[in-house]
């Protein structure tokens, strides 16, 4: 059976139906994604503190850089397509899929970055203390407010805050991923080898608070009892709302970069029998591509700002 | 309503396409800068952030995405997904002002 109106239009919505179908599922699509932002807005003015700096920006920027380039090199495919030149069209379809694969990849680091991530917090004072003189070698006030930064970002390390409350970040010696407190204890573990984040001073405030906040073995590994903790999670989903958002948010649009690099795969692999016999109807499967493609690229470019700047 | 199938209007649209590419790259990096330049002022910070993020999208829906000339289903379509979407805002904000009875917020 033939499938009605893949190449002609339809006489009443003057389309083809592939792209009606493609709006109506985008159309859900800003639903989806609608309500998850509403999530984030309605989090973000509930919530005491809202953490800032704690994503890497220069790679957010150059992961956005990636995607409005797929933007253009999937446009630029359909273009050639509709122009006769297949053997063009193919090229900007795989530099699309690279540039897919260079997102997805560079978000993986991203989060992995994210899983190695620790924050502390001792069980009394005495021990939060001690553990910031051993490390760097005095507990004032502004070492404190630093370390406070380093959680929160600068502008909330100007507020008030109670030393007990205070989570110390930094790496484990070895870099796991996803260890806990009850996981420790668990496997008996009785000490692990912390090494903390410099404190943020405000003459970094502009500079660099997330650069410090992914230094890597940048500071001396000290020794820290289990038993002494009563906190301890990686940068994971439930270790605060503001992760749980943004990996709910950001592995949502990575699942949707991951389906638009399946189907532009398959037309890059496949695709070349279609253009022998029907090349208007493989240019519409592109088009129709492209739009997914283009939606995902908009999507990310109100994600961007609102997770990793604001 | 412009025509893509022409070569010559193909070719013309390219030159748009560039242009635009090169718009989303500055745009990109104008909103990075202003995030480094830190405004005091949280509410002009993301008005200002979100100004640009909606230029910026409307440049690919606008022209990668042809919706400056597209036909009336699909108008009518994202019409209603407006209004949805907005619906749907509005319910958040309602929500932000409207507490069940004997809530308590920040102890008061």
């Amino acid at each position: 059976m033939e499938i009605p109106y893949t190449i002609t239009p339809r006489r009443d919505t003057g389309l083809y139906n592939a792209k009606v179908g493609i709006w109506l599922f985008l159309a859900s699509e800003v639903m989806l994604f609608g309500a998850l932002f509403s999530s984030y807005v309605l989090l973000r003015v509930g919530a005491d503190f809202w953490p800032h700096g704690l994503l890497n920006i220069p790679i957010g920027t150059f992961n956005t850089w990636v995607l409005i380039t797929s933007s253009v090199t999937v446009v630029m495919a359909w273009a050639s397509l509709k122009m006769g030149n297949f053997k063009k069209g193919r090229m900007y379809l795989g530099l699309t899929i690279l540039c897919a694969l260079a997102f997805v990849g560079i978000k993986t680091k991203e989060y992995n970055d994210k899983f190695t991530h620790y924050a502390i917090r001792f069980k009394d004072e005495a021990g939060t203390t001690a553990f910031l003189k051993e490390a760097f070698g005095n507990d004032d006030a502004a070492t404190k407010a630093g370390i406070v930064a380093n959680t929160y970002g600068l502008d909330e390390a100007k507020r008030p805050f109670d030393v007990r409350d205070l989570q110390i970040t930094g790496h484990i010696e070895g870099n796991p991923r996803f260890w806990s407190l009850a996981k420790l204890n668990a496997n008996k573990t009785e000490t692990v080898q912390f090494m903390p984040d410099a404190p943020q001073h405000p003459r970094h405030a502009k500079d660099g608070a997330e650069a410090k906040a992914e230094s890597h073995g940048e500071h001396k590994a000290h020794t820290v009892k289990v038993s002494d903790l009563n906190y301890l999670s990686a940068y994971v989903p439930k270790h605060n709302t503001y992760f749980a958002i943004y990996f709910a948010l950001t592995g949502l649009h990575a699942a949707h970069v991951i389906g638009g690099a399946i189907v532009m795969s398959y037309l890059f692999f496949f695709g070349g029998a279609m253009w022998k016999t029907q090349p208007e109807r493989l240019t519409n499967r592109l088009e129709v591509a492209g739009l997914f493609w283009h939606f995902v690229d908009l999507v990310w470019i109100f994600l961007f700002p609102v997770l990793y700047l604001l | 309503m412009s025509d893509h199938s022409s070569p010559e209007q193909l070719k013309k649209d390219i030159r748009v396409y560039m242009t635009i590419f090169v718009a989303l790259l500055f745009g990109t990096a104008l909103t990075v800068g202003l995030y480094y330049v830190h405004i005091p002022n949280v509410a002009a910070t993301i008005t200002i952030a979100l100004i640009v993020a909606s230029v910026k999208s409307f440049l690919v829906a606008g022209y990668f995405m042809h919706l400056i000339s597209e036909k009336k289903v699909i108008y009518a379509t994202l019409a209603t997904t407006a209004f949805f979407f907005l619906a749907l805002g509005a319910l958040t904000m309602w929500s932000m002002h409207d507490f069940p009875f004997m809530t308590t917020v920040n102890g008061k």
